[in-house]
């Protein structure tokens, strides 16, 4: 009984005990609970609005949708740039079941290269190092229609591979106005950083050079967005609110893509550039610099290959030379070197020179001859302003620059934008030179001597001017005086607003105070074409209407030889460049321009008659000549 | 001789027990109706397991606690053996080594331990005088211990995290002193301090373990890395609110930003759609079935009864409060689902399987005197 009872006690503190710790331990877990219910309520209700504007945040996203590029369009409406539906193969690789047997599928069905593949592998490389989960990469972009459907037939074997349209950049008429129009190319790093972040998202490219670039503001236009509900792998659910981008406005042209295709097929084989310019206006009718290239290549990048053969060719086709070509402008610049005389009244028209092939100047004995000299035919005698224009003497403009000197000189031909630039609206238009005894001496270090100021006065030395001047300058003496600047773009056209503006090039005046020296020039100018010894004579015989010009011979400071060119290319480099400057008709002028030929020979021989032909062409496409 | 007087038991049934899991079950299978998108096939699979765990559960109730204890050595020394078996022969999955192929069926025995690590206790200390002395503690030990550290090299802490504190629980309602208690819980604070700002844990844990303790420090460091479980829970939790925003209505979980959003993560879920009171009403619930486990043990007849009825019914609040804690930010994330919400094959059975034992242990006392 004792030891029964033993046993029961033993039991009963037992499960006393066990009672004990079993309420211990309830206790326990109501504090456990008392502490995370605090936790969440911490969460839940303290911090509500902060856990709820985050959940928002995760579930909320803006798209960008980027603007419609727009359009340019020549003076009669012809389109030159546009945006065509180019087709492009993706994939996302998160979705791809096996990324080798996809690659064996799609290597027939693309003709992938081995570059190619090359190529995706560093992407989707890429994109892994970015952490960039369910971002598309690109396979293939301009896919053809045919790519697009065996592609289409065999989707459903081809797991995580998408074919997306997007609008890329078109110029029909390839490489025709290609340094004019431009182009445009996917956006790199550098721009990444000039262009407004916020308006260029999403946009895949942008302006690089000419009408492209200097007009990216008014075509590129205004980005939208969408507000839209994602997944976490950003897959859109639903959308919420729109803003519609804004399309990039229209411009049109001043230029005349029929007369710049003929513009340069004349100028074609040569190393050329040529611009014209309605002086009334300033509109640029035509600007050709040759050769040229096709600007289709550039949009979606150029492969390396072709862009090195662009890049390293001798001819250099890449280079705006309308804009960006510095010349000595040569005898071409004589008329305006005359009305300096005229202005600061150092000569009268009727002040004569005598012409017996050189002059010398004090103190030294070298011979700065007149071109009739180098040819071994003595001089030209008793020259005044109009003679020394017509048979382009040289020993009257070294005397006349002498007597101006070459900062009078300098101040006068800046005027007409010699040694500034025009302020045509494109791309990289570069200033040229005009120099003056201060530039000398704080560029190079040493003073000026009178002998520079002599050949400054036949626009050699020194000076050096672009194609887009010299038109300018000639179009200002056709309008005597009362010109406008250069200009490409005639209106803007805005589609939201449903209204065009057309854009007046800013007037641009040369004010002499002899208003009757115009007249001088301009008869001058008329001689080269119509006189007797007229430079330029041999062009317009049996012409209807009435020319004036000026031509010019450069003679090409010597050249670096590049061990690359073959003999007869050496040979070539050597010649003369051809400058030519004219208007037409002299009453009314329809049409200003100026064309250099590299290395032509003479402005009379390789300029001239391929003005001419372009003043013809134009004067009859304007019925001004049947 | 069984049963007189106990209204709620037919067929060694406890209703009290029943109708709480069965209600919880209810909320489980709604959440996961959710957090599975809408996914019937989910639920349904799930459902199927559940009616599985009934099966299993109502099948052990009918086992009388004193055959269980015959039972109990060899059951231990099979689930032993197990382990052993999945360390040398067993399948890898996600990085960890739990599952072993016998051909027809993948077994997970790391289930089994988790009833048989505290059956096998409640046996040890049931033929031996109470209070323990102190071979028997570290015998016990030893028979926890080992199980444990096999478990842990899989490596899977949830569960060995389970398993330690269902043997430990054991020990604790054996009658264990309170100071020897009080400072091992002190010394394995200091432990756990030390293992988290010293580079001793490098040597001890797994590169994932140790970059879920990193995360769970400081979760913000690695928003989209490893915090990001972290972060997008805290987010679901939190915006959540007072009310929840609805059941499928979630964003965190139905727009996919929150991960294993219907396994280990299914709290999260839960909270954004119910908020704050539908998580005061689980909670509710789960306390409500660990107080009757408990009043349970407190009514068991047997050593044996008593000592599994306790430590099945406070494993049961760990296993809830290590996920809940886990999900919401207060413990570091170990891997461990929320029993009865979510998705997930052996663990449900066997959580089951302990209610069986319960109520077997409940509805097989003989009337006394």
């Amino acid at each position: 009984m004792n030891y029964k009872q033993l046993i029961l006690k033993n039991i009963q503190l037992e499960s006393q005990q066990f009672t004990d710790r079993v309420i211990v331990s309830w206790l326990g877990m109501i504090l456990l609970i008392v502490v995370l219910v605090g936790h969440l309520i911490y969460l839940q209700v303290f911090n509500y609005e902060h856990y709820s504007m985050l959940s928002e945040k995760n579930r909320l996203d803006v798209r960008p949708i980027p603007p419609i590029r727009g359009l340019i369009y020549d003076r009669n409406g012809i389109i030159l740039a546009k945006n065509i539906t180019s087709y492009r193969v993706e994939m996302v690789p998160e979705q791809v079941p096996d990324m080798s047997i996809l690659l064996q599928r799609l290597t027939p069905l693309l003709q992938l290269t081995a570059n190619e593949l090359d190529g995706l592998q560093k992407r989707l490389l890429r994109k892994k190092l970015q952490h960039r989960n369910f971002d598309r990469v690109l396979i293939r972009d301009k896919l053809s229609p045919e790519e697009v459907a065996s592609i289409s037939v065999y989707q459903h074997r081809l797991e995580g591979v998408y074919i997306d349209a997007s609008l890329t950049r078109f110029y029909p008429f390839g490489e025709h106005a290609a340094h004019v129009i431009g182009y445009v190319g996917r956006i790199n790093e550098q721009e990444l950083k000039r262009l407004d972040e916020v308006q260029y998202k999403d946009t895949e490219f942008v302006g690089k050079t000419g009408i492209e670039r200097h007009y990216e503001p008014e075509l590129h236009g205004e980005v939208g967005y969408k507000k839209v509900v994602t997944n976490a792998q950003g897959r859109i659910l639903q959308r919420i609110d729109q803003v519609n981008p804004v399309a990039g406005k229209d411009l049109y042209l001043n230029l005349d893509i029929d007369l710049q295709i003929k513009v340069e097929g004349i100028l074609a084989n040569e190393r050329a550039a040529l611009v014209a310019i309605e002086p009334k206006t300033g509109a640029v009718l035509a600007m050709a610099s040759m050769p040229t290239f096709d600007p289709n290549l550039f949009v979606n990048g150029i492969d390396h290959a072709a862009f090195n053969e662009l890049r390293l060719s001798p001819d250099r086709p890449l280079y705006n030379r309308a804009v960006r070509g510095l010349y000595s402008p040569g005898s071409s610049i004589k008329p305006f070197v005359g009305l300096a005389g005229f202005e600061y009244g150092v000569r009268k028209p009727t002040d004569h020179s005598y012409c017996r092939g050189y002059i010398t100047l004090k103190n030294n004995k070298h011979k700065y001859r007149c071109w009739i000299h180098k040819n071994n035919r003595g001089g030209h005698g008793a020259m005044d302003f109009n003679q020394a224009v017509e048979q382009s003497c040289d020993v009257y403009f070294y005397e006349l620059a002498l007597d101006l000197g070459i900062d009078n000189l300098s101040e006068f031909l800046n005027r007409f934008s010699f040694g500034r630039k025009t302020g045509i609206d494109t791309f990289g238009e570069l200033a040229g030179l005009m120099p003056t005894k201060e530039w000398k001496t704080v560029r190079k270090r040493v003073p000026w001597y009178p002998g520079e100021t002599a050949i400054a006065g036949i626009g050699q030395g020194y000076t050096l001017s672009t194609p887009i001047q010299l038109a300018t300058a000639t179009a200002l003496i056709s309008m005597k005086g009362q010109g406008r600047k250069p200009h490409l773009v005639s209106s803007i056209k805005y589609k939201k607003e449903k209204k065009t503006e057309f854009i007046a090039s800013e007037p641009m005046t040369v004010a002499v105070k002899n208003p009757a020296t115009w007249d001088e020039a301009i008869h001058a100018m008329r001689n080269v074409l119509h006189g007797k010894r007229g430079t330029a004579r041999d062009i317009m015989y049996g012409s209807s209407y009435q020319m004036a010009g000026k031509t010019g011979t450069v003679q090409v400071v010597k050249i670096k030889q590049n061990e690359k060119y073959d003999a007869s290319k050496l040979k070539k480099e050597h010649q003369d460049h051809a400058w030519f400057v004219a208007f037409a008709p002299i009453d009314n002028p329809r049409i200003a321009l100026a064309v250099i030929v590299e290395n032509g020979g003479s402005g009379s021989h390789a300029a001239a008659p391929l003005a001419k032909q372009v003043i013809d062409y134009y004067l009859k496409k304007q019925k001004v000549i049947p | 001789m069984y049963n007189k007087g106990y209204s709620f038991s037919i067929w060694h049934w406890d209703f009290l027990l029943l109708a709480g899991l069965i209600a919880l079950s209810v909320v489980g299978l709604a959440v996961l109706y959710s957090a599975s998108g809408n996914s019937w096939p989910v639920v349904k699979s799930q459902l199927i397991r559940m009616v599985l765990g009934f099966v299993v559960m109502m099948a052990l109730a009918q086992l009388n606690p004193r055959t269980v204890a015959l039972w109990t050595p060899w059951l231990y020394i099979f689930g032993v053996l197990m382990l052993l078996a999945v360390l040398f022969f067993g399948t890898i999955s996600k990085g960890a080594q739990r599952w072993l192929d016998i051909g027809f069926i993948r077994f997970q025995p790391s289930e089994m331990i988790k009833l048989t690590v505290p059956l096998m206790l409640a046996w040890y200390f049931s033929e031996r005088s109470l209070p323990p002395s102190g071979t028997h503690i570290f015998v016990a030990l030893v028979l926890v211990l080992f199980p444990t550290f096999l478990i842990v090299k899989q490596p899977d802490l949830g569960t060995a995290l389970l398993i330690l504190s269902s043997g430990l629980f054991v020990i604790f309602f054996a009658g264990l002193h309170w100071w020897v208690f009080i400072s091992v819980l002190g010394l394995g604070g200091v432990f756990v301090l030390l293992a988290i700002y010293t580079p001793v844990l490098h040597y001890l844990l797994h590169p994932y373990q140790l970059k879920r303790v990193h995360t769970f420090l400081n979760p913000e460091s690695d928003v989209l890395g490893a915090g990001y479980h972290i972060v997008q829970s805290k987010i679901a939790i939190g915006s959540g609110g007072l009310y929840g925003k609805g059941l499928s209505n979630g964003t965190q979980s139905q727009l996919q930003f929150l991960p294993e959003r219907s396994t280990d993560f299914i709290f999260a879920v839960f909270s954004e759609e119910f908020g704050l009171i539908g998580v005061v009403v689980l909670l509710t619930l789960y306390f409500y079935i660990i107080t009757r486990g408990l009043f349970i043990a407190i009514q068991a007849q047997t050593t044996f009864g008593r000592l599994l009825a306790g430590s099945l019914s406070l494993t049961f609040f760990i296993y809830v409060f290590i996920n809940m804690g886990m999900v919401s930010g207060i413990l570091p994330v170990v891997g461990l689902p929320l029993p009865l919400l979510s998705y997930g094959g052996t663990a449900i059975v066997t959580l089951f399987a302990g209610f069986g034992l319960l109520m077997g242990i409940h509805t097989h006392r003989r009337m006394l005197g």
